[in-house]
């Protein structure tokens, strides 16, 4: 009942019904990459999407904005179905996505000629702009004569330069170091809070918990393969936040269970004072049952094991730190140490689960007894203990491993495992998966891969006696042919 | 040239100046007095041009040998070349777009753009002449026009490939930037895709003048059965020359077509190239930018950006607010009904085009006589044998040499631009002249052809092979040094894995241009008398000079056939080696 007193009184500028995003196969099913979702942006916030890399977050804000149709489901704008136009949003991207070629003052104004403004009034705006970001005196410099940072602010500049009624971010700091990122987001908050720009919402899609808790409004996590909003909640800290305070903390941490543990059910902290949990929507709309109907073709519903893209070094380095500390770290700590963002580390985190070594719980990452062994065994007993762990755990390596034993000359075209990752996958995904499958299956000595004939062929296994002889540590890279 | 350097503001100072002080005033005003002198004189020409174009057809046009024609036949040689160049320019932007964002039409552009560009283009020369002089009857146009159409299929392919290929690399954030931001095709057109496609196109465009030249001194003077077909031009100065055993003559004709060319680098392609170095989609600006003093001049023009102020931007402004109303009035991009029939139709018509053209040909080839085309195999034979020849014996030289200007950067810096003169100059050109000292020593045509296409295509691989063995990293070198690798090891190991690449992209122009070649290479009018030797582009050409079609068709498209098919199987593959396995990775 209250989320229709909510409705009521405060009208979402975008909403998305139902939509969802897959890619036909040849085979006439489909791969879908983000899931029926339902999702408003209402005045007045700032929403942060979450999720790891390669969920469809960028998906999802390519369908929001107009840029990419969604294959089944409507757009809605103030209410009403957006067909094939533009709503009045801008985007601020990762890449910065500038024109080298246009002086700064030029690329601000590229979107004011689009509409049609004449020159006088398109030169004040811009500079107006430009102002407010804090780029005057830059107007004549070409993009690759500025930083990073300033770069960004162009592209601030070119999406305010608009007005556009929602600002859409892609990481918009993730290309930048550490301090100008931080620098840029306070900048953006204070712009933000001093109502300075006209934007009414603010939609940034990021991989940073950390980024996100300190500027949205409101959180919303997607989980992967296909997308779906797994956690979406409102932040009620006052700004400006503190990262170190307890309950900035406890956030963060809440967010990295949801992201890690993706089977478990997470309860909100505090969920009082600081946050509260969106209830889902009682019910699909008629809109959204329609667009259930549309589906014609099925999804597959039964998923192929999909390798995290890890290293076998990072696994290793991981177990290493790990047994090091005990055997059990808490995992907002564990990135926080590596200074790194959660999108290098899950993957690492995941081989690790995923090969036995470690598991997780409640946010902290615990060694296994098979991967305290792992840690402590030498360069040939490791390559034969991770051997051990990928053929009992490792889908694909199973395959591989059990079809070139069967085949009289021991090998096979890549192009099988190729055709098998297709109907799964998505084009550049199979590209990853292949790639990784091989870095674990070399390192494991299962096979080797003729890259020029396209070829994998059986290779003798390691044994233990082996361990005398002293062997390139980083026999994980694939080997110079 | 040190104040071209001072801000715009120290520019204005300066001009403050003048008034004070009188000797800035020669530095300030010159490019203005050059730029309208050039006014002048492109007034002129245009006038003597069009007298002469639209005059009457005059078949057998005497060529002047005196030293005074040359600067109108420099000129007039330029001007086909120009109005080519314009042509094909206009066909990239139309088929490389369409190309691009059609998919359907891609399926069978790109393909037949590779097919095209493997087409011996002078072996079109009859069928094109005769058609455009009888499309323009009794005037001289026929056969200009006929000449510019030949250069054109020479230049377009490589510059239209480049083209589609650069509007396919174009980033996806940038593609989407000037979506949600609303651009009009016409901005998107302005700002993004030309621009990203400049220093590509930009680059293929001097590779495709270069081209131009070569066919241009080979068409400007040919015998077709009985008519003799003569354009006043450069090439046709330098075969009469040599048919006259000029020397004097000869060597004017060689310097000013050297003047030329190093004229056009200075002032119009150096120039260019500092232009489109703002084009370059880089994080951070390069250090060693390529700069010209010619560019320099025009930024500095004050009358020029007087005129571009009052008229260019004006319009340009005119017409990007145009395109952006059309583009707000027609949001929903529908197409209507009649326009998906209309282009229906045309693909229709174009099908049966093609298919009654496919025929015909066949036809054609049916009626063949059996010993004309037994000729042409052991012709084709003879030409394989004596390009590979060709493209070996380069090798073989320029690899060494090469190698040890690439090595040595003191060296480079003295051959490189003289190898580049060198290179320019359209073996084409040399061809009549090379043909007098060949008959003067003694040689026959078998073995001349075989230099003749030398003259022609080693530069190709010179140069990449120079650059191949710049590109080799100097730990890479210190590495062999150090494991004392010297001599064949170092050669095996090190210096030929690593111009690899460059050595396949020299080898396969330098293969396509030495087929083309052949066609002038094997058999040549001169002095009255017909050389020849067996080979390919000699049955061509005898097929050209006998007006008998049928056989022409035939050879030609049986080089074709052998190109492209050489093409697929041997370059390729190599190319695909070169990229995975000898790609020097940082």
């Amino acid at each position: 009942m209250s989320e229709a007193v909510i409705k009521a009184t405060i009208e979402p500028i975008i909403e998305v019904l139902g939509v969802e995003k897959s890619y036909p196969q040849p085979d006439g099913t489909r791969i879908q990459v983000v899931g029926l979702t339902n999702l408003a942006i209402e005045p007045g916030k700032i929403i942060a999407l979450l999720g790891p890399s390669g969920c469809g977050k960028s998906t999802l804000l390519r369908m929001l904005t107009g840029l990419s149709q969604p294959s089944s489901g409507t757009l809605v704008w103030h209410g009403k179905p957006l067909d094939g136009q533009m709503p009045n949003v801008a985007i601020v991207f990762q890449s910065f996505a500038l024109f080298p070629w246009l002086t700064v003052l030029e690329n601000v104004e590229a979107p004011l000629e689009a509409r049609g403004v004449p020159a006088v009034e398109r030169h004040k705006r811009a500079l107006r702009t430009l102002d407010t970001v804090g780029l005057d005196g830059f107007e004549t410099a070409y993009p690759k004569e500025l930083s990073g940072g300033m770069k960004q602010r162009v592209g601030f500049a070119r999406a305010l330069v608009v007005e556009p009624e929602v600002l859409f971010m892609d990481e918009p700091f993730s290309a930048l170091d550490v301090l100008t990122a931080e620098n840029l987001r306070s900048e953006l908050l204070e712009l933000w809070l001093s109502k300075k720009m006209t934007t009414s919402a603010i939609f940034i899609v990021t991989h940073n918990i950390e980024e996100a808790v300190m500027l949205a409004d409101r959180v919303i996590v997607l989980g992967r393969n296909p997308a779906r909003v797994r956690s979406d909640f409102n932040i009620r800290l006052k700004h400006p936040r503190d990262r170190k305070s307890a309950r900035f903390v406890e956030l963060v941490d809440y967010i990295y269970k949801v992201m890690t543990e993706p089977e478990v059910e997470h309860a909100l902290p505090d969920a009082n004072t600081t946050a509260e949990i969106i209830l889902p929507k009682g019910g699909l709309s008629a809109l959204t049952k329609d667009a259930l109907k549309k589906q014609e073709a099925p999804v597959r519903t039964a998923r192929y094991q999909m390798l995290p893209h890890a290293r076998v070094g990072g696994v290793a380095g991981l177990m290493e730190l790990l047994h090091d500390r005990g055997g059990r770290e808490d995992l907002f700590r564990l990135a926080e140490e590596l200074v790194m963002n959660v999108e290098d580390l899950l993957p690492i985190l995941e081989a690790c689960v995923l090969l036995g070594f470690a598991w997780l719980k409640e946010g902290d990452v615990q060694i296994t007894p098979q991967g305290v062994v792992f840690a402590d065994a030498d360069i040939q007993q490791r390559k034969v203990l991770f051997r051990q762990a990928a053929l009992e755990h490792v889908t694909i390596l199973k395959q591989i491993d059990s079809i070139l034993k069967r085949k009289s000359d021991h090998s096979i075209a890549d192009e099988f495992f190729h055709d098998i990752l297709d109907e799964h996958f998505a084009e550049d995904e199979v590209q990853r998966q292949f790639e990784t499958a091989t870095n674990w299956g070399r390192y494991a000595e299962i096979f080797d891969y003729d890259r020029e004939k396209g070829r994998l062929v059986q290779t003798e296994p390691p044994t233990p006696a082996d361990a005398t002889v002293v062997e390139n540590h980083n026999s994980a890279l694939p080997p110079k042919s | 040239m040190t104040h071209m350097k001072k801000s715009p503001s120290l520019r204005g100072f300066s001009a403050y100046r003048i008034w004070t002080q009188l000797p800035s005033i020669e530095i300030s005003y010159l490019p203005d007095v050059l730029m309208f002198g050039a006014g002048i004189a492109l007034f002129y020409g245009v006038l003597v041009v069009g007298r002469t174009w639209l005059g009457p057809f005059t078949p057998e046009v005497e060529i002047s040998r005196s030293p005074l024609a040359l600067a109108a036949y420099a000129g007039y040689s330029l001007l086909r070349i120009t109005i080519a160049y314009v042509l094909s320019l206009a066909f990239t932007l139309i088929y490389g777009y369409v190309a691009a964002y059609n998919p359907r039409a891609e399926r069978f552009m790109i393909p037949l753009l590779d097919v095209l560009q493997s087409i011996p283009v002078l072996s079109f020369l009859p069928g094109v002449m005769l058609a455009m002089v009888a499309l323009f009857p009794g005037r001289q146009l026929g056969v200009e026009a006929g000449a510019i159409l030949l250069i054109f299929t020479g230049q377009v392919w490589n510059m239209a490939f480049s083209f589609y290929a650069s509007l396919k690399s174009i980033p996806k954030e940038m593609r989407e930037a000037a979506k949600i931001y609303g651009f009009s095709g016409w901005q998107r057109f302005v700002q993004m895709e030309l621009p990203f496609s400049a220093i590509g196109l930009v680059w293929n465009s001097m590779m495709s003048v270069a081209g131009g030249w070569f066919f241009l001194m080979a068409c400007e003077m040919f015998v077709l059965g009985s008519r003799d077909f003569r354009l006043p031009g450069l090439g046709s100065y330098l075969q009469t020359a040599a048919s006259a055993g000029d020397t004097r003559s000869i060597l004017w004709g060689i310097g000013t077509m050297i003047a030329v060319i190093v004229l056009l680098d200075q002032f119009i392609w150096r120039p260019v190239i500092a232009w489109a170095e703002k084009f370059k989609v880089e994080q951070v600006e390069s250090s060693d930018a390529p700069r010209s003093w010619v560019l320099d001049l025009i930024r500095h023009s004050r009358s020029l950006a007087q005129i571009r102020k009052k008229t260019v931007r004006p319009l340009s402004e005119r017409v990007m607010l145009y395109f952006a109303q059309v583009r707000a009035d027609d949001k929903t991009e529908q197409r209507s009904a009649w326009k998906i029939w209309l282009m229906r139709l045309l693909a229709v018509v174009l099908l049966v085009g093609i298919g009654y053209g496919v025929v015909r040909v066949a036809m054609i080839l049916a009626g063949l006589q059996r010993a004309g085309l037994q000729e042409a195999g052991i012709g084709l034979a003879a030409t394989f044998l004596r390009v590979n020849l060709a493209l070996l014996l380069g090798a073989l030289w320029t690899i060494p040499a090469g190698v040890a200007i690439g090595f040595n950067p003191r060296l480079a810096r003295i051959a490189q631009p003289l190898a580049q003169i060198a290179a320019s100059v359209p073996a084409t050109a040399l061809f009549p002249v090379v043909l007098l000292l060949l008959i003067r020593v003694g040689g026959g045509l078998g073995v001349g052809s075989i230099l003749l296409l030398l003259l022609g295509t080693q530069w190709y691989i010179l140069f990449n092979v120079i650059a191949g063995a710049i590109a080799i990293p100097t730990d890479l070198k210190e590495c062999c040094s150090v494991f004392r690798m010297h001599g064949i090891e170092r050669w095996k190991k090190l210096i030929l894995p690593g111009i690899f690449p460059y050595l396949v992209t020299g080898m396969v122009t330098a293969s396509g241009g030495a087929w083309n070649a052949s066609i002038v290479a094997e058999y040549f009018h001169f002095k009255g008398h017909i050389y020849t030797t067996t080979g390919l582009g000699a049955t061509i050409s005898q097929a050209t000079d006998a007006g008998n079609f049928n056989l022409l068709l035939a050879a030609t498209m049986m080089m074709a056939a052998t190109v492209v098919t050489i093409n697929r199987l041997v370059w390729r593959r190599l190319y695909a080696l070169a990229e995975t396995r000898y790609r020097l990775e940082t």
